[in-house]
């Protein structure tokens, strides 16, 4: 009943415990080491292909071709359903690595979003100058990697907007964004140009509040949460892929929904 | 392929090679789906319990996910390999159809007296038949609702079939638990009945 708890109320103890099983036991030689069911299937097999790091890599390469496999599934034009304002889960959780006393607390006077990359205009953005930008609205579920959903509501301006007011190459294959606790997400170039996805400054028309990733959030609602960064103080359009924080630990790059 | 199609009807062969085949490519396909899958559901259980974590496979959630996204190829594949030959050569007419009720029932009642025959394996009793089409039922339900699960967006229309997301989420357990089920039974009886294990190995 965990997802039940989390979901009404924001217990800091129950995230912080949620987060530490996210983490890989350090004890363990590898990660993808087991117990009973593994000797059961080196068993039937004959040989320990479970154990090690050549079953490691074998793993990963399929995630590989499966972020492959998302990509060709995904649609360009196809749009996450929306939901009615009473259908918004209520309180929406806090969710994150950390305890929310420990959240990232970003001065909002001087905040600067710095941009990069494969840009015309690289010049930084303050929170009035983005705050001015056209405004959309969207409720949609927010969809953990780890099964639970919410429902929540966010505005902000689409991405692709952004992307093409700063000049933006959106040939380039990747855009990258860092935050103000040094947590980082690579997403492809399709998702950020998918209508959908919105830099996010408010929540249920009020200003992000600290919780959710004031200033800035970027909001896919066609991605698990864990692509969806808090916190945002830096972009770059980039070709090259810089990986993110849960996905260089081995969660599935692509992620898509 | 035509060969063993018709030493299967030369009476000699109870399970052709493209049965033994497809059968334990899936028996480890479907370890590796459920050890893996109790581990997801662990991270955020729709129920109030846990599976121990010995009976898990991969080690952490991340690792749970690799497995679960590398066999669901092997499973669907496999899956369609088999149902489509069971169609095409005519062995699910022939072995699981018909169920008739009243011999599902006359067939659980000498079941559960010890009076149930099991001389010709070649020949499916009716509980036989509900068991073998009840999980070849199963095992698309849980494949469509782990595709609802994992594309929610993209297949959105399917989600929407098994009620949204979460609704989802608890088809995709309830399918796992019957295929679990049955597992234990078709194993139970497979041990109790040997010469049917070695059908399924060595074809007679």
């Amino acid at each position: 009943m965990r997802q039940r708890r989390i979901i009404p109320g924001v217990d800091p103890r129950l995230l912080i415990k949620d987060a530490a099983k996210l983490m890989p036991d350090p004890s363990r030689r590898g990660f993808l080491r087991g117990a009973a069911s593994l000797g059961a299937l080196t068993f039937l097999t004959g040989c320990d292909i479970i154990d090690g790091d050549t079953a490691e890599n074998v793993l990963r390469r399929i995630s590989a071709f499966n972020d492959g496999a998302q990509a060709a599934l995904f649609s360009r034009t196809k749009l996450a359903p929306t939901y009615p304002e009473s259908a918004i889960t209520k309180p929406f959780p806090f969710n994150a690595y950390y305890d929310e006393d420990e959240a990232p607390e970003v001065s909002g006077k001087t905040y600067k979003l710095e941009v990069a990359g494969l840009v015309e205009n690289k010049k930084s953005w303050t929170l009035d100058e983005l705050y001015a930008l056209p405004e959309v609205s969207q409720i949609t579920r927010h969809i953990c990697v780890e099964g639970w959903s919410a429902i929540g509501s966010w505005q902000g301006t689409p991405l692709s907007e952004f992307l093409k007011r700063i000049g933006a190459d959106t040939r380039a294959k990747y855009v990258w964004f860092r935050c103000a606790e040094g947590y980082t997400n690579t997403i492809d170039m399709p998702t950020a140009l998918h209508p959908q996805t919105q830099m996010t400054f408010k929540y249920a028309n009020q200003i992000l509040p600290r919780a959710y990733g004031f200033p800035m959030k970027i909001r896919i609602p066609t991605k698990l949460g864990f692509k969806n960064p808090k916190y945002v103080v830096a972009m770059e359009v980039t070709n090259t892929d810089k990986g993110g924080y849960w996905e260089d630990k081995g969660y599935n790059w692509f992620s898509g929904l | 392929m035509a060969q063993t199609i018709s030493t299967a009807s030369a009476d000699t062969t109870i399970h052709p090679r493209w049965v033994r085949v497809c059968h334990w490519v899936n028996v480890l396909a479907i370890l590796v789906m459920i050890g893996s899958g109790w581990q997801i559901y662990n991270a955020s259980p729709l129920f109030d319990f846990e599976f121990p974590k010995q009976i898990t496979l991969g080690g952490w959630l991340a690792g749970a996910l690799l497995w679960h996204f590398a066999a669901m190829w092997v499973v669907v594949i496999n899956g369609i390999v088999y149902v489509s030959l069971g169609i095409v050569t005519g062995r699910f007419r022939r072995k699981l159809l018909p169920i008739r009720p009243g011999e599902v029932i006359t067939d659980v009642k000498a079941a559960l007296s010890f009076k149930l025959a099991h001389d010709d394996l070649s020949h499916y009793n009716a509980v036989q038949k509900l068991l073998y089409t009840g999980v070849i039922v199963a095992g698309i339900i849980i494949v469509l609702s782990g595709i609802s699960i994992w594309k929610p967006v993209q297949f959105q229309e399917l989600t929407a079939l098994f009620g949204g997301y979460d609704a989802a989420r608890y088809v995709h357990f309830l399918a796992m638990a019957a295929i679990v089920g049955f597992l234990v039974v078709h194993v139970v009886l497979a041990l109790i009945v040997p010469k049917s294990l070695r059908a399924m190995i060595t074809g007679r």
